[in-house]
């Protein structure tokens, strides 16, 4: 591992070999954060890869222009002029495809995607033969190499990435409206071809400048991974916009510079597979949509649902213990609790633990529980919710008494407290007793047979 | 000088004795021999159609009758391959700011980064123009758009958050914001739950009220006539079209429904496979 001065020169840019690199790969990231972002959202991720692979035979034949021209056909402009050319020829070729026969889209992206890099391939074999001209170096544009950079390549570069940048945040409103719903955006005269046209400009743009450092294989995740992890930590487009320019960014800045300082990692991969780690990180990760939060959030309801569970078990065993008509908080068999629901005793334990641990029960002797003060008030809300919307079920849904303590028991626990007040004010009105209403069908309070 | 000036007042400008009506006098939807292909297979064959102003018109027929089709032509969203529609005696291109299209609630992706709000502004998009972001004053509109479909308190949910008729209401939402005179609508009654088909209701006829009118693609046939005033019964041609009441008789619905593969169809299919 490079000494940690090594990491803090390139990583702030100190280092003039690799500063050049690492800015024109952030520069990069953000333009294909954000032209990659739209390029999503329209679901064109695949032409996107078909446009880079269609880009190979245009720097092969470019080269031989150059060379025949009496140029070293080394120079960086006319390469990525020939990649851009044979890259909307792809597109054009994908197009006349679509429009003239019936193959679906993805056939004539494959189509395309893989005759073009053939052609690539075969062109650049066919181009090292050329007497006198070195095209050694030529290969690096499929899998991308970032050291022979030179400045006027960062000028390029630069320029390339800031004008996508500003034109796909200009065009924002336009192109949210053609990615969600383009025949709403024709009815309504916005020229949704034209937009279409500009939006695959822009990827052919970023595509192109990404070609020397990422390599036309892999510029494809470098437009891709940055929204779709932006994605799981919103639910909105200029968010997410900036998110995905972030990660993008952040890729190539720090895969550029881990590969300037490990020089045996290829650029184009480290950049990507930061990227991937970001996405990765995002998808278990990220509060709105990730995978881990959404567990947790999912055991956090159902603990609660097991502990409403409870609480309205001991307080319908208590209602039958009273003897007149008040309902008090004494102790309680447990033998009568494990009868309410089909807990099994290991599962019962478990949730009489972490009721205990909220402060819903009090020390009791061995064989009963004991609802503390709070416990015994949640007791009666929750048994009270239980009944409104039972009341609510039977009296508007038509569903037969028989049956609505389970639909009961699904919606009760995400009853809100505005909903709680509308059904209130409904039972109110047809004088049923509060606080907690009767039970609508009969409690079965003696211990079920075992199965 | 004195002569010149009494003439000039008493022949120019012209006395305006009529009041000028408030819309010209063309109906809002027109269609003359319009015919349209999807790969040379006729979907829609020589369809004459005139919807008069002000009416809540039901389009009805079966799965497959080109209803859809019948309203993307009217948009230009497809090519006609003959034939002419005409709004308010206008080419579509030329009409646009007087027609609202609310398309099939399946047609887009629900799961898309915006919330209900941002779908609502893009009914104004169109009034704002190229760069133009959503302003204050639009965004006000379409909270009022929102609360006249009676869903302003989930202006900022995610829109895939919201149930079917919330979606379609939403959509509907956009096309109030059009602020158009002519309305049309695929399918809004489609897989939505009872308050939404109410609500959606009462949205017609309070348009109708104002005296737009509405093009409805719609496949109950136990409303048409509750909902609607004026019916277009449509299978590839227009069966019958005409007020609800008159038009909606068992035997335009035999026509329009029954005998499934009749001679039109069979020859939309020859033509159909005639370059295969």
């Amino acid at each position: 591992m490079p000494p940690w001065s090594d990491i803090l020169e390139v990583l702030t840019l100190q280092t003039y070999n690799t500063r050049l690199v690492v800015l024109s790969t952030s520069l990069l990231g953000i333009a294909a954060g954000l032209v990659g972002a739209f390029l999503l959202l329209r679901k064109r991720s695949l032409m996107g890869d078909a446009l880079s692979h269609a880009t190979l035979p245009g720097v092969a034949i470019a080269f031989a222009v150059m060379v025949s021209l009496g140029g070293t056909g080394k120079s960086l402009p006319g390469l990525l002029l020939g990649a851009t050319i044979s890259g909307v020829a792809g597109i054009v070729t994908m197009l006349l495809i679509r429009n003239t026969t019936r193959l679906r889209d993805d056939v004539a992206m494959g189509f395309v995607l893989s005759v073009f890099f053939g052609i690539g391939v075969a062109s650049l074999q066919m181009v090292q033969n050329i007497p006198g001209a070195s095209a050694a170096g030529l290969e690096s544009f499929i899998y991308g190499k970032t050291a022979s950079m030179v400045h006027s390549d960062f000028i390029l570069i630069a320029v390339v990435a800031g004008v996508a940048s500003l034109v796909s945040l200009a065009l924002t409103k336009e192109f949210l409206l053609l990615c969600f719903d383009d025949g709403f955006a024709a009815s309504q005269g916005w020229p949704t071809l034209m937009l279409d046209m500009a939006l695959l400009g822009l990827v052919t743009a970023v595509t192109v400048i990404g070609l020397q450092a990422v390599g036309l294989i892999l510029v494809i995740a470098f437009l891709i991974t940055p929204p779709t992890a932006a994605r799981f930590w919103t639910n909105n487009l200029v968010p997410m916009l900036f998110l995905s320019a972030g990660i993008g960014g952040i890729s190539g800045w720090l895969g550029a510079s881990i590969s300037a300082l490990t020089p045996q990692l290829p650029a184009g991969a480290v950049i990507v597979l930061v990227a991937a780690a970001l996405f990765l990180i995002s998808m278990l990760f990220a509060p709105a949509r990730g995978v881990i939060p959404r567990l947790v959030r999912q055991g956090r309801l159902r603990r609660k649902v097991d502990r409403q569970h409870l609480l309205r078990a001991a307080y319908e065993i208590l209602e039958s213990m009273a003897s007149d008509d008040e309902t008090r908080n004494i102790p309680l068999p447990m033998d009568a609790l494990q009868g309410m629901r089909t807990w099994t005793p290991h599962q019962l334990g478990k949730i009489l633990r972490v009721a205990r641990r909220e402060d819903h029960l009090e020390p009791a002797v061995p064989g009963m529980i004991r609802l503390s003060e709070p416990g015994f008030g949640e007791a009666a809300r929750v048994t009270r919710n239980h009944r409104l919307w039972e009341s609510y079920l039977i009296n508007y849904a038509d569903i037969a008494p028989s049956h609505v303590d389970r639909d009961a028991d699904m919606v009760e626990h995400i009853l809100g407290a505005d909903l709680v007040s509308e059904l209130e004010a409904d039972l109110d009105s047809r004088d049923i007793v509060l606080p907690v209403p009767p039970s609508p069908h009969p409690i079965q309070t003696e211990p079920r047979a075992e199965a | 000088m004195h002569t010149e000036s009494l003439n000039t007042q008493s022949s120019f400008p012209p006395k305006n004795t009529e009041p000028r009506p408030e819309h010209p006098p063309e109906v809002p939807l027109a269609i003359h021999d319009l015919t349209v292909a999807y790969h040379r297979k006729p979907v829609l064959w020589d369809i004459e159609l005139n919807i008069p102003e002000g009416k809540l018109v039901g389009i009805v027929g079966p799965n497959g009758a080109g209803k859809s089709t019948l309203l993307k032509a009217c948009l230009d969203l497809i090519p006609k391959t003959s034939g002419w529609a005409h709004i308010y005696g206008k080419p579509y291109r030329k009409a646009r700011h007087r027609v609202a299209y609310v398309p099939q609630r399946e047609s887009v992706d629900w799961d898309f980064p915006v919330s209900a709000l941002d779908v609502v502004a893009m009914g104004a998009y169109r009034r704002l123009g190229w760069f133009r972001r959503v302003n204050k004053a639009e965004t006000e509109r379409a909270r009022n758009a929102l609360d006249q479909v009676g869903i302003a308190h989930l202006a900022d949910r995610q829109i895939s958050q919201l149930s079917g008729g919330q979606q379609q209401r939403v959509f509907l939402a956009r096309a109030l914001m059009q602020d158009a005179d002519l309305y049309l609508m695929d399918e809004p009654f489609a897989a939505v739950d009872a308050a939404t088909e109410q609500a959606i209701v009462k949205l017609l006829r309070t348009l109708s009220a104002q005296g737009k009118t509405c093009l409805v693609v719609h496949h109950d046939l136990a409303t048409v006539t509750t909902y609607f005033d004026w019916l277009v019964l449509l299978n590839m041609r227009v069966v019958a079209s005409g007020p609800a009441e008159e038009t909606f008789t068992r035997e335009n619905l035999q026509k329009t429904y029954g005998g499934k593969l009749n001679l039109l169809e069979k020859a939309a299919e020859a033509l159909g496979h005639s370059i295969d």
